[in-house]
């Protein structure tokens, strides 16, 4: 069975595999990662979005393989001790969320487009977050904390 | 999933002996296409080669009268790339509109030509822009290379390298999406190049792509959104799904031309 070690977080982390097991699950039931979720399974809802190398990624398909020596950012990787990311932040101050099973997914896609653009639009954020899905908020809020939430954090995570 | 044995080569000729050692072996690129369809155990590989650690699968150039794009480039390096953008922009606008950003992030050009959905993008950008798809052993033209749903002109151990793009005077892809998936339930892409003008049909039939030559030769004689907006499109063959029947598709190719040739300007 091949062994992968990536980067998680900012720590090295090595485990055992099988070829076929996703990368979110290498994350939750390997290294117990449990903030990154699984809605769907089939690349649509989000709730499982990383980012491998830095750019957002689905975890439900993407093989844990796939990342091996790759530098992996999950939820958990993002407040800095009791300090919230500001994205985090800004769904907190916004009220971007209510159950919040999609929560960790629309941050982690939010802090990438706001890595690539710190003032986006309405427009661009509904068309950034095509693929996270919510079924509680009815995207309003989510929307206004991710554009305060790029603005917090200035064009940088 | 089953399970299979995983392959990471550096070079084409390793990943080609691995795909030959294996009993059932397949490629992965960016496995957007071939993770979901490997979960359904509608492919069940035993073996799986990654291209991810292959040199010289990357990178965008311009050749001056083409584009070439490195088969392992993502839809969303195609989307931001300044070469594409400035040369081909529908190119780039097309591989925006691909499934969502997530998808852009890991999806390839390569990798989405080697599926050939029947619905995706790709296939009507190559054939409208009269695309050559560079292999490890030969070029293959567009109009070649598609050969029916999910078929292609690929061998089984055959591996994309690269894409040459003509560079057109003008074109534009046109696209109603499936609201769910973001496929194509019908894509035009209309293309004023080297080759004259060429329309190319996706999502709208079960074969996959097709070109409207009705359409091609009318925009030949006068390039303008009237030439082809009183068109009708035959039904037949066409797709009839839970997303559209056959004579909606239709009518969408029409509409969705229409606004291709409109936003050729
Ligand atoms: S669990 Fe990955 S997209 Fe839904
Ligand atoms: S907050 Fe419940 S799914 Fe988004």
């Amino acid at each position: 069975m091949p062994t992968v070690t990536m980067t998680v977080n900012g720590m090295e982390r090595s485990g055992t595999v099988e070829g076929r097991t996703l990368l979110v699950d290498f994350l939750r039931e390997h290294l117990g990662l449990t903030g990154t979720h699984v809605g769907c399974d089939t690349s649509q809802c989000g709730a499982c979005v990383v980012h491998v190398n830095g750019t957002s990624v689905k975890s439900c398909t993407c093989l844990a393989v796939q990342a091996d020596g790759a530098d992996v950012t999950t939820i958990e990787g993002l407040a800095n001790g009791a300090d919230l990311h500001p994205m985090q932040e800004a769904f907190r101050e916004h009220h971007g969320l209510q159950c919040g099973f999609c929560t960790p997914g629309m941050v982690m896609s939010a802090v990438d487009l706001a890595n690539r653009d710190s003032d986006p639009s309405e427009h661009d954020v509904r068309e950034w977050l095509e693929g996270n899905l919510c079924r509680c908020t009815g995207y309003h809020n989510i929307v206004k904390a991710v554009q305060a939430g790029a603005r917090a954090m200035g064009g940088g995570s | 999933m089953n399970d299979f044995t995983y392959h990471a080569p550096t070079s084409l000729d390793d990943a080609v002996a691995a795909l030959r050692g294996a009993e059932g072996g397949t490629l992965i690129a960016g496995g957007q296409s071939l993770l979901p369809i490997m979960k359904l155990n509608l492919a069940a590989p035993t073996d799986v080669v990654s291209l991810a650690g292959v040199a010289g699968l990357d990178g965008i150039t311009d050749d001056g009268d083409s584009v070439t794009v490195g088969a392992m480039c993502t839809h969303a390096q195609v989307a931001g790339s300044a070469t594409v953008q400035g040369r081909i922009p529908a190119l780039a606008a097309m591989a925006d509109g691909i499934g969502d950003a997530q998808v852009r992030n890991a999806g390839t050009i390569g990798g989405s030509l080697a599926h050939n959905d029947p619905a995706a993008d790709y296939p009507a950008a190559c054939v409208a822009l009269g695309a050559t798809i560079v292999t490890d052993r030969r070029e293959i033209g567009a109009d070649d290379y598609f050969q029916g749903m999910f078929m292609t002109a690929l061998e089984d151990d055959e591996i994309i390298t690269a894409v040459r793009f003509p560079v057109p005077s003008r074109a534009a892809y046109a696209k109603f999406a499936n609201p769910a998936s973001k496929y194509a339930v019908a894509g035009v892409m209309v293309a004023d190049g080297p080759a004259g003008v060429r329309v190319a049909v996706t999502g709208a039939s079960g074969d996959g792509v097709f070109r409207m030559a009705e359409m091609e030769s009318a925009l030949g004689d006068s390039f303008g959104a009237e030439a082809v907006a009183g068109m009708g499109v035959s039904s037949h063959g066409l797709l009839s799904d839970t997303a559209a029947d056959a004579d909606y598709r239709a009518h969408l190719v029409t509409v969705m031309a229409k606004r291709a040739v409109e936003a050729c300007g």
